[in-house]
């Protein structure tokens, strides 16, 4: 399953996108309960959305982004039925992608 | 808050359970080597590891712009006045200046000052809306990139609960 839930809906010319990832977005602050030592920081460090290879929005984030993060944008020149690809990279270098059309 | 008969006791639970988890004060040096191993590993291609590590806002838009702000009515920055949880405020920032390329959200008083930075290409709308962790009341300041220049606006939001945590 996709780390990455992603809505886009287009009306005349602009696509509102909203997109939620599963991610711990650890601060790096927090003590683990049971260990009593830090939990060290991870969390997403760029976001990207791609419309027919243009980048559209990239979100650069920092440890102070809530856990599960959510995002909202808008963007103009894409219609229904087009493709928006999003991906993530995290400080651990994991990542994932999902490519989904526009409702 | 909203009264309820258990509220004092949810709100004490609250209070325990935010001590519990910020523990920033506390750090202790084994803490401290540990956030700097953790520096050192790789960061993701083209994130500003070092505006994220900066205290102030200064710094932060040094770091990032290597510019100055000045301030502007023509930013809307959406926050609360009042955070319950502190661990997800909701915060949206839209602008109606011209050729917007940056929107950036900055808290002077987490621990690090940036917290999330947006790339505006031509064609995408000066707008954003995210959820951020807040470790106290702090001002909260939205950054707008506008024809090359940079303008900001800010709000102070009151935090009931600290959010260094998840």
């Amino acid at each position: 399953m996709s780390t990455i839930r992603f809505r886009a809906v287009s009306s005349g010319d602009t696509t509102v996108v909203q997109s939620l990832i599963q991610h711990p977005m650890d601060s790096g602050f927090v003590k683990d309960k049971k260990t009593g030592k830090l939990i060290p920081p991870h969390h997403i460090e760029v976001l990207e959305f791609v419309h027919s290879g243009k980048t559209v929005f990239t979100a650069l984030w920092g440890p102070a982004v809530s856990k599960n993060p959510y995002v909202k944008f808008a963007f103009k020149g894409a219609k229904k039925g087009d493709e928006i690809k999003v991906s993530w990279v995290d400080n651990e270098g994991q990542s994932d992608s999902l490519t989904a059309k526009i409702g | 808050m909203k009264q309820s008969p258990d509220a004092p006791d949810r709100a004490r639970r609250m209070i325990l359970k935010g001590a519990a988890v910020c523990g920033v004060a506390g750090l202790g040096l084994a803490d401290m080597t540990l956030l700097v191993q953790q520096a050192l590993a790789a960061d993701a291609k083209g994130w500003p590891a070092e505006a994220f590590k900066q205290k102030n806002e200064a710094g932060v838009l040094k770091a990032l712009y290597g510019k100055t702000a000045t301030a502007s009515d023509k930013i809307d920055l959406d926050a609360p006045e009042i955070a319950e949880n502190g661990a997800v405020v909701p915060i949206a920032v839209k602008s109606s200046l011209p050729k917007v390329t940056a929107i950036a959200i900055l808290v002077p008083n987490n621990p690090y000052t940036l917290t999330a930075a947006y790339k505006i290409p031509e064609g995408t709308e000066a707008m954003v809306a995210n959820r951020l962790k807040m470790a106290k009341t702090s001002k909260v300041i939205a950054v707008v990139e506008s024809d090359g220049k940079l303008y900001a606006t800010s709000k102070q939001v009151k935090v009931t609960v600290g959010g260094c945590g998840g």
